[in-house]
């Protein structure tokens, strides 16, 4: 019997497509796969030429105002313009290291937090409504006390922190008391200390929920800085949209939204990637999958 | 249990529950979880304890292993109060509980590593566990490319790798498949036959406890109290102890079966 399972299991985890063979029919399955993937890719490059398409041509044929909107070869040259005046570089890395910093801020902090949380009951009885009600306030309001209090930069820092730091604390101390209460009574058995409670049990089975915390933040601390520049800052991407905006330049608005974007596509598939390495070494993730 | 003699192991016993009573608070109410419960298991002994759901049964085995203080009465492991986890006892779950983010192998290595051992000694000692459980492959595996009985397996691993002299075995068996069930008891009564450890099985499954044990504790309904103990014998199968798979076949099996089945009242059920 023992023999039996480990040979099944064995099978399980040596998947070899190479040399098993493939029927007909499983041939014709994987090239509909292939098919269906290739139609879902051809739609969504389709769906961006035709975004750019359209509004390249509608100002042009004035249907609508290129002064409210731009145009895709407008911000092409606005972009090339400024990456050669180096200002583009300067602006976009002002905005990334505030991302940086507030999206790492946000997160130690509330990380710390929620370890305290989770190791004083008594403390979370007490804090647990302020936290609530401070998570509720909408951040953005306090753009102006920041500012006053802080000055340009650390007010910017402060917005994004802010943002992100209640929603992180919430979701981290909501996963560190979601892990089975077994695994801890496993370690206590083994005459495990509170310390090494959290270092051996509750943080590495807490991984995917950190990462899911990551995802969200990385959102969160763009917000968070780009409404803190467009109060406070002299340079960075939120800066570019307002100045852009109050000279009527939607060129250069346009171009600092698309950069934005950009930023955030890679940040997003920096967390993914990093997610599916983290997860499948902490066997969240089944490594066939 | 080298540097004990027999006459020591004879006379204490491994463990000594003394008149043991245990009330659990909650802000709507006070349960009586157990009421002056009295057991000895000598040396080497293989007891269960069966009795219905809600009947305190895992509870005793907590009060055992020291995670919890009784209200009233005392626990005592070969005569020493407990009153906090101890190496000497190991403990196994329903659940494998393995930790999916270590490797089979560091999984065992848990034990030792919380308990300060030695390291290379406890890997070696894992590393022989996990071969002779027909895990050996598997030592750099994570628990999610395993089945549900070489889990458990592992997780015997891990209970057995700090070496305790006393098991305590919470319904190690029910999460599994009847026939991987099977095979794993008679497994692991093998295993633990030859390691002589003192054994407390906790279990509802009657034919798994008469199968296993030397003998079986029922217990009542809450608050739990030992109802009756029963030595159980395999007279037919000669001198030897059956395996549990054999003793199932033995006629003694299906008397013990129903007289036990009788005390549990499982007919009165909510």
């Amino acid at each position: 019997m023992a023999i039996e399972t480990i040979a099944t299991a064995a099978a399980q985890t040596a998947p070899s497509p190479a040399t098993v063979t493939q029927s007909a029919a499983y041939r014709k399955y994987l090239r509909g796969l292939r098919h269906r993937a290739l139609i879902i890719q051809t739609w969504q490059i389709g769906l961006v030429a035709v975004f750019l398409g359209v509004w390249e041509i509608a100002p042009r044929a004035g249907w609508i105002n290129p002064m409210l909107t731009s145009y895709p070869s407008a911000v092409v040259r606005t972009l090339l313009v400024m990456l050669q005046d180096g200002s583009l570089v300067h602006h976009t890395w002002t905005t990334l290291s505030e991302i940086m910093i507030g999206f790492c801020g946000g997160m130690a902090l509330g990380l710390v937090c929620a370890v305290a949380l989770w190791s004083s009951p008594f403390l979370y009885r007490v804090l647990d409504p302020f936290i609530v009600v401070l998570n509720g306030v909408p951040k953005i309001a306090l753009v102006p006390i920041f500012y006053i209090w802080l000055g340009d930069t650390a007010s910017i820092y402060a917005m994004a922190i802010a943002v992100s730091v209640f929603v992180t604390i919430i979701m981290l101390y909501t996963g560190f008391n979601a892990v089975d209460p077994d695994k801890i009574k496993l370690v206590r058995l083994f005459g495990a200390s509170h310390r090494q409670v959290l270092w051996k049990i509750v943080l590495p089975a807490s991984v995917p929920t950190i990462i899911s915390t990551l995802k969200v933040n990385v959102g969160l601390a763009l917000v968070g800085v780009i409404v803190g520049e467009f109060q406070a800052a002299k340079a960075g991407l939120g800066y570019l949209i307002t100045y852009g905006s109050q000279i009527f330049q939607m060129n250069l608005v346009m171009t600092a939204i698309v950069v934005l974007a950009a930023i955030s596509s890679v940040l997003f598939i920096a967390i993914q990637a990093l997610e599916t390495i983290v997860l499948r070494r902490s066997g969240s993730l089944r490594s066939s999958s | 249990m080298t540097g004990i003699t027999e006459a020591e192991v004879n006379v204490q016993p491994a463990i000594a529950i003394r008149e043991v009573t245990l009330n659990y608070f909650s802000p709507d109410r006070e349960t009586l979880a157990l009421l002056n419960v009295s057991l000895e298991i000598a040396q080497a002994e293989f007891v269960a304890i069966v009795g219905s759901s809600g009947c305190g049964k895992s509870t005793l085995l907590s009060l055992i292993s020291g995670l919890i203080r009784p209200s009233i009465g005392s626990i005592q492991i070969c005569g020493k109060d407990v009153t906090a986890p101890s190496p000497r006892a190991g403990y196994m779950f329903q659940k494998d509980t393995l930790l999916e983010w270590r490797t089979v192998l560091d999984n065992v290595l848990l034990g030792p590593e919380l308990l300060g051992l030695e390291r290379r000694a406890a890997r070696s000692r894992a590393e022989d566990l996990l071969n002779r459980y027909g895990l050996g492959e598997f030592l750099h595996s994570l628990p999610s490319e395993l089945s549900g009985g070489m889990r458990q397996r592992a997780a015997l691993a891990r209970t057995l790798c700090p070496d305790p002299d006393l098991l305590l075995l919470d319904e190690p068996f029910s999460a599994l498949d009847y026939q991987t069930r099977l095979a794993l008891s008679d497994e692991m009564a093998a295993i633990l036959t030859g390691e002589r450890k003192t054994v407390v099985l906790v279990t509802h499954d009657i034919g798994e406890a008469i199968s296993m044990a030397d003998r079986v504790v029922v217990m009542s309904r809450r608050p739990g109290r030992i109802k009756s103990v029963h030595s159980i014998a395999y007279p037919s199968f000669g001198l030897d102890r059956p395996t549990p798979f054999q003793a199932r076949k033995c006629p003694e099996f299906s008397a013990y079966f129903q007289l036990i089945w009788d005390e549990l009242d499982v007919h009165q059920v909510q």
